[in-house]
C-alpha cells in the first residue's frame, strides 16, 4: 500500500542507549530497529524493561548517551529538541491536559507555537475535536476538569495531533481508564490510524492492547533488549523464547482469534426465505434444502427467524407464532473471537453474519470456526518458520561478517 | 475631645498618611513580590537552592522590626529608603516560600506534557508552571501584605511615612488630651487598610485565577 506512507514518517534506531550516572548497567542497551512510515509499533514488556525509556528518547524527553536516531532519513539526534517535539505528537497517560487551560487552549497550543494564524487554528481545533468524536461546540469551552478520563484522553490525542505530526508517540496513553473507555479509545485509535496513516510509537504493558493495535510489536526485556519483533500472528503462533511465550501468556490461540474478521473467513450460506414468500414456498425451501433449519429475513433483508420444520407444523401455518427469533448478529466487522463467543451462546451453535445494513450475508458455525482456525495457525506457523529461517542466515551472515572484521575495525 | 470628634478635626492628616501607609505597603509588595516569584523561579527545581532561599528569607524575618530599622539607619539614612528596604525584605518570605511550593507541586507529568509537545523552557515556566503556581503565590502575597501593615507602622521611628507617625505621637505624649485618640485612630486606620487590601486580593484572586483550577 504505497499511500500509507503519505503522512508517516520512518523511524531508525541505531544503537541506541542510555545510562544513568552511578549505574553501572545501562537503563536501555544499544536498541536497534527500523520502524516503517505508517506503520503502527507497540513496545510491551515489563514495567521498568526501559520501554518508555526508550520511547522518550525518540523525541528525546531523555537525551541519548549513544547512538542516533533518523526520522524519515534525517538525523534528529542533535537538532534543537524543542524543534523536533513540534514536529512529533506526544500524547501520555492520564493525557495531561493543562488544567488551566480550555479544551480549545490545549489543543491550540501547538499550532500557535509554531505559528499558524488565528483563523487556520480555530477551523483545526473544530476539525480536530470532530475527529476524535467530541462535539466541537459543547466541548470547546471546557476546562479539563469537567472532562471524563476518556474525553480527557481523546483531547490528549487531539492535542498530540494538532500541528498534524507525521510521528505519534503514545506513552501508555490508556492506562488510566476504566476497561470499557479503554477498549472504546483503543477503537477509536484503530478508526483515526486507518484516516490519517501516522506512524505510531505505542508503549503499554498489556499484552492484549498490543496485540489488538500493533502492525508490528516489539516485545522488550529487561535494559530494553529486544526479545521480539514481529507481527503480532507471529509472536503469538511462534514466541521467539521463553520470555516472550511467557509474556504472551495462555491462550495464545484465543488471542489470535481477535487478530481475524469474520469476512476474512469462509462463511457458509444458508436457505433463507423472506417474510412476504408465501407459505408453500417455505415448506418446499425447507424440503428442499436438506438442512433441518431455514432462516427467515424480514422485508428488508435482516435475519428475522430460525425456523425448524416441526415449527410450521405447530404454529398451524402463523410465521407470527413459529420459529425462534434471532436475537444476536455479527457483522462481517465483527473479530473470530466475537463470532465464537455468539456461536457458543446461540443454542444451536451457528450465527447470522450481517453487512452494513444489518442484511444477511451468510452464516458462521463451529465448524467453520474451527477450520478456520486451524488453517490460520498453520499458515502462521509456516510463515513464522520460513521468517525465523530468514532471520538465522541474516545472523549468522552478521556473525560472519564481524568474526571477519574483528581485527581491522574498532568497535565504537 | 472624644474620638469622632478627633477624626472629624484630623481626617485630613489621617487621610494622608492612611494613604502614605498604603501606597508604601503596595509599592514594597510589588518589588517583594517581583523579587520573591524571581527567588522563587531561580531556586525552586534544586533541593539546596530551595531551602537555602527559605532558610534565609526566614532568618530576616525573626529579626525584630524595630532593631532591623534601627540598624539600616546608620547604612541609607532616615525616612522613605530603611521603610522601602525592611518592608521589602519581611516581604520575601511567604512569597519565596510559596513560590517554591507552589512550583514544585505542579504535577511533573504535566511539566513532561509541556516539554514533549515542544514547549521552550520559558514557555514551560511562563505558560504552565506559574499559571498553576499563582493560586498558592498569591496566597503568599496577601500574608505578606497583613504583615507589612503592622510592620509599615514601626517605620514611622525612621521618619517614614503612614500611619505609625499618629501612633508614635500619641505614644509620646500618653497622658495629654489626644493621647489615646491618636493611638487608636492610627491602628484602626491600619486594621481598615488591611481589610481592605484583603478584598482586593480576593477580587485579584477571581479574575487572575482561570476558572479550570479555581478551588
Amino acid at each position: 500500500m504505497p499511500e500509507n506512507g503519505r503522512h508517516g514518517a520512518s523511524i531508525e534506531l541505531e544503537n541506541l542507549t542510555k545510562r544513568y550516572p552511578g549505574n553501572t548497567q545501562p537503563a536501555v542497551d544499544n536498541v536497534s530497529m527500523e520502524i516503517k512510515a505508517g506503520e503502527v509499533v507497540i513496545f510491551v514488556g515489563p514495567s521498568g524493561c526501559g520501554k518508555s525509556t526508550t520511547l522518550k528518547m525518540i523525541n528525546r524527553l531523555i537525551e541519548p548517551t549513544g547512538g542516533r536516531i533518523r526520522i524519515n532519513g534525517e538525523d534528529v539526534t542533535d537538532i534543537d529538541p524543542v524543534k523536533l517535539r513540534r514536529k512529533v505528537g506526544y500524547a501520555i497517560q492520564s493525557a495531561g491536559l493543562f488544567p488551566h487551560m480550555t479544551v480549545a487552549q490545549n489543543i491550540a497550543l501547538v499550532p500557535r507555537m509554531i505559528g499558524w494564524p488565528k483563523g487556520r487554528i480555530a477551523s483545526r481545533v473544530e476539525e480536530l475535536l470532530d475527529l476524535v468524536g467530541l462535539d466541537p461546540g459543547e466541548f470547546h469551552g471546557r476546562y479539563p476538569r469537567q472532562l471524563s478520563g476518556g474525553q480527557q484522553q481523546r483531547v490528549g490525542v487531539a492535542r498530540a495531533l494538532a500541528a498534524d505530526p507525521p510521528v505519534l508517540l503514545m506513552d501508555e496513553p490508556f492506562g488510566a481508564v476504566d476497561p470499557i473507555t479503554r477498549d472504546h479509545l483503543q477503537d477509536e485509535l484503530i478508526r483515526l490510524q486507518h484516516e490519517l496513516h501516522k506512524t505510531i510509537v505505542f508503549v503499554t504493558h498489556d499484552f492484549d492492547e498490543a496485540i489488538k493495535l500493533g502492525d508490528r510489536i516489539a516485545v522488550l526485556r529487561e535494559r530494553s533488549h529486544i526479545a521480539q519483533f514481529d507481527t503480532p500472528e507471529a509472536i503469538l503462533t511462534n514466541p521467539a523464547d521463553d520470555f516472550v511465550s511467557g509474556f504472551v501468556g495462555a491462550g495464545a490461540a484465543l488471542k489470535r482469534l481477535n487478530l481475524t474478521r469474520v469476512r476474512d473467513v469462509e462463511v457458509t450460506d444458508y436457505p433463507t426465505v423472506t417474510v412476504d414468500d408465501p407459505l408453500q414456498e417455505i415448506f418446499n425451501r425447507l424440503r428442499s434444502s436438506g438442512t433441518n433449519e431455514i432462516l427467515l429475513l424480514d422485508k428488508r433483508g435482516r435475519p428475522y427467524k430460525w425456523l425448524r420444520r416441526g415449527d410450521l407444523m405447530w404454529a398451524r401455518g402463523s410465521l407470527a407464532r413459529a420459529g425462534t427469533l434471532v436475537h444476536d448478529t455479527v457483522t462481517r466487522d465483527a473479530t473470530l473471537r466475537d463470532a465464537l463467543e455468539a456461536v457458543l451462546i446461540d443454542n444451536a451453535g451457528r450465527v447470522a453474519v450481517t453487512g452494513r445494513r444489518g442484511e444477511y450475508t451468510g452464516v458462521v458455525d463451529m465448524e467453520t470456526l474451527m477450520n478456520s482456525v486451524h488453517e490460520l495457525l498453520e499458515a502462521d506457523r509456516l510463515e513464522a518458520l520460513e521468517a525465523q529461517h530468514e532471520l538465522e542466515e541474516a545472523r549468522a551472515d552478521r556473525t560472519h561478517a564481524e568474526q571477519e572484521g574483528i581485527g581491522g575495525e574498532a568497535k565504537a | 475631645m472624644s474620638f469622632w470628634e478627633y477624626l472629624g478635626n484630623r481626617h485630613q492628616q489621617l487621610l494622608t498618611d492612611a494613604y502614605q501607609h498604603a501606597s508604601a505597603v503596595l509599592q514594597c509588595m510589588v518589588v517583594a513580590t517581583l523579587l520573591g516569584v524571581l527567588i522563587g523561579v531561580a531556586t525552586y527545581r534544586s533541593d539546596l537552592a530551595g531551602s537555602l532561599a527559605t532558610t534565609t528569607t526566614s532568618t530576616i524575618l525573626t529579626i525584630p522590626s524595630l532593631a532591623m530599622i534601627g540598624l539600616l539607619i546608620p547604612i541609607v539614612g532616615l525616612g522613605v529608603p530603611p521603610t522601602v528596604i525592611a518592608l521589602t525584605l519581611y516581604g520575601l518570605l511567604p512569597i519565596v516560600r510559596n513560590a517554591i511550593v507552589g512550583l514544585r507541586g505542579v504535577d511533573p507529568s504535566l511539566v513532561d506534557a509541556a516539554r514533549g509537545i515542544g514547549m521552550s523552557r520559558p514557555a514551560q515556566l511562563l505558560k504552565v508552571e506559574l499559571p498553576l503556581a499563582w493560586p498558592p503565590i498569591l496566597t503568599g502575597i496577601r500574608v505578606s501584605t497583613q504583615m507589612l501593615m503592622g510592620i509599615a507602622a514601626i517605620a514611622a521611628y525612621a521618619s517614614g511615612p503612614g500611619l505609625g507617625n499618629v501612633i508614635f505621637r500619641g505614644l509620646a505624649s500618653l497622658g495629654s488630651a489626644n493621647a489615646l485618640n491618636q493611638v487608636l485612630a492610627g491602628t484602626l486606620g491600619i486594621i481598615v487598610l488591611a481589610l481592605l487590601f484583603d478584598a482586593a486580593y480576593v477580587l485579584l484572586g477571581r479574575l487572575t485565577i482561570p476558572r479550570g483550577i479555581r478551588a
